[in-house]
């Protein structure tokens, strides 16, 4: 399918006003070096809710969630096109440094990745990073943001272990608790839940509706039980033909796509007729 | 297994090109497993080569690890008793008269000298040059050929390293022989050694840990200091310690570089006499030869520590990288 026929179905038309957003995307290309990875990805990203971005495996949905901290700038080679923009303003235009970008846009990985350091350093990274110093103001960050993860029963008395040494799921909440330390505007999750137990599972997703009204969320998940607990809005990704772009199909209010799919595409996704 | 598959190719391609109509492979496999029921000979020599190939690997092991302990025992035998006799007086004492009787303590004490010298001027070069190779450095023909040098260094003949360091280290910038110049040259030695196992280390960095640091909007200067290094810190040691251990054992450089002098040096340009060139000088010129047995055996006793201690600290980091 080439980028011209291609129409994205939206069952909620797009804002034209990019300040009611919080992300705001319009004809998104990505390249790794020749490879046309993404094309035309228009989308809005609702301010105080959770999206979730769903498809097939290799479908491009966790490279177009890096590129909205541009975490893609880390990989050589690469190219993105198109608007993308957060609270209005262009986050590739040549003023936004990616560093400051990542501070308000927080990001929590497929494989849970404490630092090899204390439960405390781990979750007082971000805070020293810029610039906090005081052994008080660092505790009560620390402790807030704990709480906020879920895990602070769980750890307050261990704070002095090393972050390696707490069970999987307890590792991945402790690196939600890094990033809320920092207090972003926005949490991109690529498949947090894929490596962790059901409990811990559990865990999250009531953390994020706990969050999500001063966080926006958007979860990249295989789960699609997992999108249509927790999501406000879906996106679901397809790369239809290897070698060829991946596309958005269809964008919407979760109850929605998964009730009322456009698509005959996403209605076979989530039905489990492919993928 | 291996030889079955060996031959139903063979049997393949005579039957393919010779008799000019071409059998499937399902077919040929079927007649091939035919044979094998009658003569019962296919599964027979496959278990018998697996026999010759295990008793050929364990006797490579046994010849490995029989060597090594053929040359502690050696070793031990005669130094052992040099080394408790009056203990520790060996150890503390200095040698006295033409036949150097008496202890080594001097030479103890240039060799530790020199190598802890050696660690402290190539260590923060070698770490340096490690982060700029393995974090910085665009990767392609630069970084590969001087990757390639350093490869190279490392395996420059000791002699040749210690010609140099006499040459340039002493001739050219008229440092006396001494403690600073054999540190010099031995940090020669080292510093590839150390560069390459901390670029090792670094690269031993997961992935999805800097991106942890990198998605909480550090740069990467932030995160090579307070999260690469610090993850990768348990192997950089252990790579000084073994770049240590190599060169506590050196002869040639500090033969070149420190003189022949027993003395016990105090500051870097005091000359002295190292174990190892002890050791020499006892053994070539037939003088003592019980001393040189309990200088090796001292040596290889300091060399086992640095091993085992690196051991130590690699198996320590692994457990919390499974925690």
């Amino acid at each position: 399918m080439s980028a011209s026929t291609h129409q994205t179905k939206y069952s909620t038309p797009l804002q034209t006003d990019p300040l009611v957003t919080s992300y705001y995307v319009r004809n998104l290309e990505f390249w790794y070096g020749d490879f046309n990875a993404l094309t035309n990805i228009s989308l809005d990203v609702m301010p105080s809710a959770i999206t979730a971005f769903i498809g097939p495996s290799g479908c491009g949905k966790s490279t177009f969630l890096r590129c909205m901290n541009r975490m893609n700038d880390l990989i050589p080679d690469t190219k993105v096109g198109g608007d993308m923009l957060l609270k209005g303003a262009d986050i590739y235009s040549s003023g936004v440094d990616p560093v400051d970008l990542r501070r308000r846009v927080g990001m929590i990985f497929q494989q849970p990745n404490p630092f090899p350091q204390s439960i405390y350093d781990n979750v007082a990274y971000g805070p020293r990073l810029q610039g906090v110093k005081k052994k008080s103001d660092l505790d009560d960050i620390v402790e807030d943001s704990l709480k906020r993860a879920n895990l602070w029963k769980e750890v307050s008395g261990i704070l002095d272990k090393n972050g390696l040494a707490i069970s999987g799921g307890q590792q991945q909440c402790l690196c939600i608790a890094r990033v809320l330390a920092v207090q972003p505007e926005v949490l991109l999750m690529d498949e947090p839940c894929s490596a962790i137990d059901p409990t811990s599972v559990q865990k999250i997703e009531d953390l994020m509706a706990e969050i999500k009204d001063e966080v926006t969320i958007i979860i990249v998940t295989h789960n699609m039980q997992q999108a249509a607990r927790v999501s406000d809005y879906t996106s679901f990704f397809l790369q239809e033909v290897a070698g060829e772009p991946a596309v958005l199909v269809e964008s919407g209010k979760t109850s929605d796509i998964f009730t009322a799919p456009i698509d005959k595409r996403t209605e076979d996704y989530i039905t489990g007729r492919f993928g | 297994m291996s030889t079955n598959m060996n031959k139903n190719k063979n049997t393949r391609s005579t039957n393919a090109t010779g008799a000019g109509q071409r059998k499937t492979g399902m077919q040929v496999m079927k007649e091939l497993k035919e044979q094998h029921r009658e003569s019962g000979s296919g599964l027979g020599r496959a278990h018998l080569n697996n026999r010759i190939a295990l008793g050929v690997l364990w006797g490579a092991t046994i010849i490995t690890i029989g060597l090594l302990a053929v040359i502690l025992i050696y070793v031990a035998y005669h130094g052992l008793g040099v080394v408790l006799q009056d203990f520790p007086r060996f150890i503390f004492t200095w040698p006295e008269g033409v036949n150097a009787e008496g202890g080594i303590w001097p030479t103890i004490v240039a060799t530790l000298y020199s190598t802890g010298l050696a660690m402290a001027i190539s260590t923060p070069i070698a770490v340096l040059a490690a982060v700029y190779l393995a974090e910085y450095a665009k990767q392609g023909r630069i970084v590969k050929t001087i990757r390639f040098a350093a490869d190279s260094l490392a395996s420059v003949p000791s002699i040749v390293m210690g010609l140099f360091g006499l040459a340039f280290f002493v001739e050219t910038l008229n440092i006396p022989l001494s403690m600073l110049a054999a540190s010099l040259g031995l940090s020669l030695l080292m510093l590839p050694i150390t560069m390459r196992a901390t670029e090792e280390a670094i690269r031993a960095v997961p992935r999805y840990i800097r991106w942890g640091s990198y998605g909480m909007g550090a740069t990467k200067w932030q995160t090579v200091s307070r999260v690469v290094l610090p993850t990768a810190t348990p192997r950089i040691i252990t790579g000084l310690i073994l770049s240590l251990a190599r060169a506590i054992g050196e002869t040639a450089v500090v033969f070149l570089t420190m003189g022949i002098a027993i003395n016990l040096p105090i500051i870097p340009t005091d000359s002295g006499r190292s174990m190892s060139v002890h050791l020499y000088l006892m053994a070539v010129e037939g003088i003592n030869l019980p001393s040189a047995y309990g200088t090796a055996f001292l040596l290889l006793l300091i060399i086992l520590v640095l091993n085992l201690s690196a051991r130590y600290i690699s198996k320590r980091y692994s457990r919390i990288d499974n925690a």
